[in-house]
């Protein structure tokens, strides 16, 4: 065989893994789209997507409700996440001397590993009781924003870390040649130049805290209502598929392919944004 | 060459004869609440009978009536009433009645309180009474934990306990009954129901109207939330299918339902 026959067929070969891989992604979202069309039209996109009352049983699909338990969620769990990933990403790239970063950072990755199913049972398990003590029945909006903080935390230290430490040695160099501390300088000059690919770890964190469902459904309650404090139960958009897809007939069916739908677009909508700001910082 | 193709090919051919079912086979299919209890009795049938060859499937009440009534299946299995659109359908479809499942309603070990009303339990899970200090017991916000949506557990309790209310959107919603079971049991003022099989010392199962869920109260009818366990077939059994029904009813049968956690009906 030719050299050049061998090169050609192993081409094609990657061309034809690629196009199934990106056939199969066009495929499912064809799917849901389809499956979801019956309910889009016989509820209406604007009574599906602004109506705040969910009864199947009722004819009544508005997933208000479970959209703003999936924001109110993944904004809770940013607003822990955020600073506890990028404050460690600092000190893995900055401050810890080379032993403790040999520890620290695999660590870090191996939590990224346990499935979520686990950190819903520990979240069942240990701090629905805890929160209970607060208030409430312990299924709530502040134990599912905890458990989901700490399942974000990999995501947003590991790639934070990276971006900190791919800025140019230079800029770290100069800063403290011109009498910064070390603080300043990381304050200053390091974490302004990762920012882009800090926005990046934060978009990804939000794809993660948007998508997540066991570990949801087994801590927050699944109340589709709109909570009035932290120890309310709330029910996210995934979660309201998975608690009703083993039984859903008809346009039940459909309208929770539909939920699919806009979950669908989110996440897609965050990763482009975490795509361009990638692609900025390397650039 | 060729005599070691000839060989290989009556090797496969005897191997495919030695495993081609002989006796009978039967297929079922259906409710995922009656399953186990199928999947036991085809057991022990397929053990006095061997040669026959039972399947037993899931997929729900609603598939196992269309599966049986469009020839897929041989009984299909039923954990509700067939709805009048599918007796209208399907006017050929019999239910045999081969057990019953209860639903009970459980609480907390240290709860006080042993004894309900249906109304109290009503309107506990519509959110009108959500205080035990309102039922007889200790002060404390009531933590009403539910079925989710479609399942077929919560549509009996709403069909034989809520009537026209509705059980409140402000629940706790766990998506199956070992799951409602968990979370009753660490939550000091839950309240949660559950099917019979899953009654475990974890929680401690109300008396509705004065009425225990004990099995002799179960057996003699006298307990309210109990729904009947079918399986249907497609005009009146004949042969195989019906020796098979005829052992789910027989002495035996009955007492493998009642090891599985549910009510014989004989």
């Amino acid at each position: 065989m030719s050299r050049y026959f061998a090169d050609r067929v192993s081409k094609s070969m990657v061309v034809i893994c690629a196009a199934i891989s990106l056939s199969v992604l066009l495929l499912i979202a064809a799917f849901i789209l389809k499956e979801s069309l019956p309910a889009l039209r016989e509820i209406g996109l604007r009574q599906f997507l602004f109506g705040g009352e969910w009864r199947p049983g009722d004819g009544q699909f508005g997933i208000l409700t479970m959209i703003v338990g999936s924001v109110y969620v993944a904004i809770g769990s940013l607003l822990l996440a955020v600073p506890l990933g990028v404050s460690c990403a600092v000190f893995l790239a900055e401050v810890a001397p080379h032993r403790v970063r040999e520890v620290f950072r695999p660590a870090v990755e191996l939590l990224v590993g346990i499935p979520s199913v686990v950190y819903g049972l520990v979240g069942m398990a240990a701090l629905v009781p805890l929160v209970r003590e607060l208030g409430g029945t312990g299924f709530s909006l502040l134990t599912a924003v905890i458990v989901l903080s700490i399942m974000v935390l990999p995501t947003i230290i590991s790639i934070s870390e990276d971006s900190i430490r791919s800025v140019p040695v230079q800029y770290k160099e100069a800063a403290l040649a011109l009498g910064a501390t070390q603080w300043q300088t990381i304050w200053q000059v390091l974490l302004p130049a990762a920012r882009s690919g800090i926005a990046a770890a934060v978009v990804l964190g939000i794809g993660r805290a948007v998508g997540e469902t066991m570990a949801m459904i087994m801590v927050i309650g699944n109340s589709p209502i709109f909570p009035d404090s932290l120890l309310d139960s709330v029910r996210t958009l995934t979660g309201n598929i998975a608690v009703e897809i083993a039984y859903a007939t008809g346009i039940h069916e459909n309208a929770l392919f539909a939920t699919g739908v806009v979950l669908f677009i989110f996440i897609m909508v965050l990763n482009s944004f975490a795509l361009i700001a990638r692609r900025r910082e390397i650039s | 060459m060729h005599r070691r193709l000839i060989g290989m090919m009556v090797l496969l051919l005897s191997l495919g004869v030695a495993c081609a079912p002989g006796g009978g086979t039967i297929d079922i299919a259906g409710s995922t609440s009656v399953q186990p209890l199928a999947e036991q009795l085809a057991r022990a049938y397929m053990e006095k009978h061997p040669g026959v060859t039972i399947n037993v499937a899931g997929g729900g009440s609603s598939v196992g009536v269309k599966s049986v009534a469009e020839g897929v299946v041989d009984i299909g299995n039923c954990s509700r009433e067939l709805k009048t659109s599918e007796k209208e359908k399907w006017p050929k479809l019999i239910p045999h009645c081969i057990a019953r499942d209860a639903i009970v309603v459980v609480v907390h070990p240290t709860n006080q309180v042993a004894s309900l009303t249906a109304e109290q339990i009503r309107d506990i899970y519509a959110g009108e009474i959500t205080n035990w200090a309102e039922v007889d017991g200790e002060p404390g916000a009531i933590a009403v934990i539910s079925r989710e949506e479609g399942s077929g557990t919560r549509k009996v309790f709403e069909k034989l306990i809520m009537g026209d209310k509705k059980i409140t959107l402000e629940a706790i919603f766990q998506v199956s009954a070992g799951m409602v079971r968990t979370a009753v049991a660490e939550t000091p003022l839950g309240i949660g129901y559950i099917s019979y099989p899953y009654l475990d010392p974890s929680t401690k199962a109300v008396a509705i109207d004065g009425v225990a869920p004990t099995l002799e109260n179960l057996k003699a009818g006298k307990f309210p939330l109990v729904r009947p366990l079918y399986m249907l077939t497609r005009g009146e059994p004949t042969g195989l299918v019906k020796d098979f029904l005829d052992f789910c009813l027989s002495a035996e049968g009955q007492k493998i339902a009642e090891e599985e956690g549910f009510i014989p009906v004989r």
